[in-house]
């Protein structure tokens, strides 16, 4: 595949591998953080790990929004769903994150509510033209890379003059939560962060530019390399990173350089400020109420707010308090520190959002790198 | 060692929803709680695609049942009519047998072109012909217009055993050499790219086709050697490699550039997210031979039509997890998992 393999080239990833190995420093260790779950799922699925020394570790981060979704939002769209006039379209990854009261949008769907699968926001309109006496709602989600698409939807519904037609928000940003990751107060009981530097987003990076992250740089000291999703991009970000730290520098750096421009996309940026704008606060699972770090529709386009249309008040919902979720998706503990991980929390029966999406840290080490922990299983897991 | 713990069915108040029917650890959930607690047999507990018994004649036989829902009806390379006679043919072949006889039973619904019945019929007959199996009984009915979608096809099938010869998925050993008779992931590609909703131009064909021809010349190369073979069907090479992994208490270590996988079919599940090894083959078999006749085996497999591309692919190991392992182009390992969930609903 051109412009693909070229980016899983074995023989290139020995050559990266090498070069890491010869720059560390022995005597210390380095810990960055993969702000994406496409960065933890690459990692898992090429073994990367394999292929770094052993004192370089990488800490996935939360950037998986099914992960860091709310349990009450999820309860909201199986809500709507189950409404008989609504019909609701969701991307297939939020169909088996568990919501209150052992509910999930697959079982809602097997009782009878109207849900679809889509794999682009215009689905949603064609569903909702093709439809006409029913009430059609988009559950979008995302950082700022399926924003756009949700403001180019909106658009769309309003050029063809459909009223049937509305969007259950839940869009988040990404360098707010970086920074509250690294404005995390220390716990009792928890490990603190000793986050070193970021391996920057991808694709989100690709509409926001670079300039958002030269506050981590500056005020944090914490360098930043933007990387692409193949795993070459990863094994050079890591690479650029270690280089950074050795020179006791913080820069924002592009790894990513075939996609992201320094100023990002500009038409996408300016569309989103027209039909988007900040809410107060928005909760995330793991890290909890983050101030004006997600997005709501602007009044003027209050006609497709399916929370005014249908009245929604999210309601707190709690998750289960073995789970280690938020530590995980905070990147204090690993999968295999939690007690549920592997016996009733899989990918089959999640119990928290990090086993439900393939980017999430749990899944990623359950489907791809459990062999690694499997000595420290049984009772061994917590002291391992 | 933690097991797995297994959440109950709620056969109270739950209710089936698509993850059950998609071939991964959910389906094996209900079959094990629904129906092998309903049926329980020796035969059944032989856990294969098929039943392998003695007659009462002497020798032995073995029988399969499968139902057909794919959609659409017709697809590139095939159509719900040759695919049936394909599926039956090589669960039957798996064990190593000769396919006899078919049966075949038809749920259509209310309003069907009785051009596109004509159309999967003959496509029906021609495969059976071109298999070497005649379908010998069969069923109709129709149900009310919504009660179905088009046509439904489940089939029976019967065929016999050589003589000394046993494939069994719990055969597979240490050291054994895993070989796949060619490209994965061709049929659920092929489905994919003729469903409306997921329109791209692709020159693949589902390899849909009956492999007992294939086995005929496997058996005669390596037959005493040979330890097992399965279609790696809904699941992919990923579900029916953890399959056998459970079933024969052993892992396997695989490499990821020894498995063929054609571009195109690479470049259209990079397009759509998915892995290759989830997706399902409908002409493939996996196969577990001694070490000692794997290099002949595949050399026999590659002078067949069907197995041209046939490659050792990796090795059973000792492991009490019974882990799939790869050793990834890249360089780095990792395990090849079930896929939870649903990755394609109708897909065979």
């Amino acid at each position: 595949m051109k412009y693909v393999d070229e980016y899983r080239d074995g023989e290139k990833a020995r050559g990266i591998a090498a070069a890491i190995a010869a720059e560390v420093r022995p005597e210390r260790s380095y810990a960055f953080m993969e702000f994406c779950g496409g960065h933890t799922h690459a990692i898992s699925r090429y073994g990367i790990e394999d292929l770094l020394p052993k004192n370089v570790r990488m800490i996935h981060g939360p950037g998986c929004p099914v992960c860091v979704l709310p349990i009450g939002r999820i309860d909201d769209a199986i809500r709507l769903a189950k409404r008989p006039e609504v019909t609701l379209c969701t991307y297939a990854d939020l169909m088996r994150v568990p919501a209150s009261s052992g509910l999930s949008l697959m079982k809602a769907k097997a009782a009878g509510a109207d849900i679809r699968m889509i794999y682009s926001s215009l689905d949603a309109i064609r569903i909702a033209e093709a439809n006409p006496d029913r009430q059609v709602v988009f559950f979008a989600i995302g950082f700022e890379t399926t924003t756009p698409p949700t403001a180019v939807a909106l658009k769309t519904a309003e050029a063809k003059g459909l009223t049937n037609f509305s969007i259950y928000c839940n869009h988040v940003l990404t360098p707010v939560a970086m920074r509250a990751i690294l404005d995390m107060p220390p716990t009792p009981d928890e490990p603190p962060i000793a986050i070193e530097g970021f391996v920057g987003p991808s694709h989100v990076s690709t509409i926001i530019g670079m300039e958002p992250y030269q506050v981590f740089a500056r005020d944090y000291r914490k360098p930043v390399v933007i990387a692409g999703f193949e795993p070459l991009d990863v094994m050079y970000a890591i690479l650029m990173l270690v280089r950074q730290v050795n020179e006791q520098r913080a820069d924002v750096e592009n790894q990513y350089i075939r996609a992201v421009r320094t100023e990002g996309n500009p038409v996408a940026i300016d569309l989103c400020d027209e039909v988007f704008e900040l809410r107060d606060s928005f909760e995330w699972r793991g890290l909890g109420a983050v101030p004006k770090s997600a997005l709501k529709l602007r009044d003027a386009y209050g006609f497709y707010d399916a929370e005014k249309r249908f009245a929604i008040e999210t309601q707190p919902a709690e998750d289960n308090p073995a789970c280690e979720c938020g530590a995980i998706l905070r990147g204090q503990k690993k999968p295999a520190d939690c007690r549920l991980f592997g016996t009733v929390c899989t990918p089959e029966t999640p119990t928290g959002a990090c086993m439900v999406s393939s980017e999430g840290a749990c899944a990623a080490h359950w489907t791809y790198g459990r062999f690694r922990t499997r000595q420290t299983d049984a009772g061994l897991r917590r002291s391992a | 060692m933690t097991k797995t713990f297994r959440r109950k069915l709620d056969l109270k108040s739950g209710r089936v929803d698509m993850s059950h029917g998609a071939g991964g650890r959910a389906m094996a959930e209900l079959i094990s709680s629904i129906f092998k607690d309903a049926f329980g047999n020796e035969l059944l507990e032989q856990g294969n695609d098929q039943a392998s018994f003695p007659t009462p004649a002497g020798g032995r036989m073995v029988m399969t049942t499968d139902g057909y829902v794919v959609s659409p009806i017709f697809f590139p390379g095939g159509d719900i009519g040759s695919l049936a006679v394909h599926g039956t043919v090589n669960d039957l072949a798996m064990a190593g047998a000769r396919p006899l006889y078919l049966s075949a039973s038809y749920i259509i619904e209310e309003g069907f072109p009785l051009g596109d019945l004509k159309r999967i019929a003959d496509s029906m007959g021609a495969a059976a012909k071109a298999a070497g199996v005649m379908i010998v009984t069969g069923d109709t009915k129709v149900v009310e217009r919504g009660k179905a979608d088009g046509v439904f096809i489940s089939t029976a099938g019967v065929g016999v055993v050589p003589d000394g010869l046993m494939l069994s998925g719990d055969r597979a050993r240490p050291g054994d050499k895993l070989i796949v008779s060619g490209s994965m992931g061709d049929h659920g590609v092929a489905i994919m790219s003729s469903r409306e909703n997921l329109t791209f131009e692709t020159e693949i064909l589902s390899d849909s086709a009956a492999l007992n021809g294939l086995v005929e010349t496997m058996v005669a190369t390596a037959g005493p050697h040979l330890r097992l073979m399965r279609d790696p069907t809904r699941g992919g090479l990923a579900a029916t490699l953890n399959e056998l992994a459970h079933q024969s208490r052993v892992g396997f270590r695989i490499v990821e550039d020894r498995i063929p996988i054609k571009r195109q079919v690479a470049a259209a599940c990079e397009l759509l997210g998915l892995d290759p090894l989830n997706v399902a083959n409908e002409g493939k078999l996996v196969a577990v031979v001694a070490a000692e006749a794997a290099e002949t085996l595949v050399a026999a497999m590659r002078s067949h039509p069907l197995g041209g591309d046939a490659a050792i692919i990796g090795e059973v190991v000792e492991d009490d997890q019974h882990f799939v392992q790869m050793t990834t182009g890249f360089g780095g390992g990792r395990i090849v998992d079930w896929l939870a969930g649903e990755q394609l609903p109708r897909i065979c």
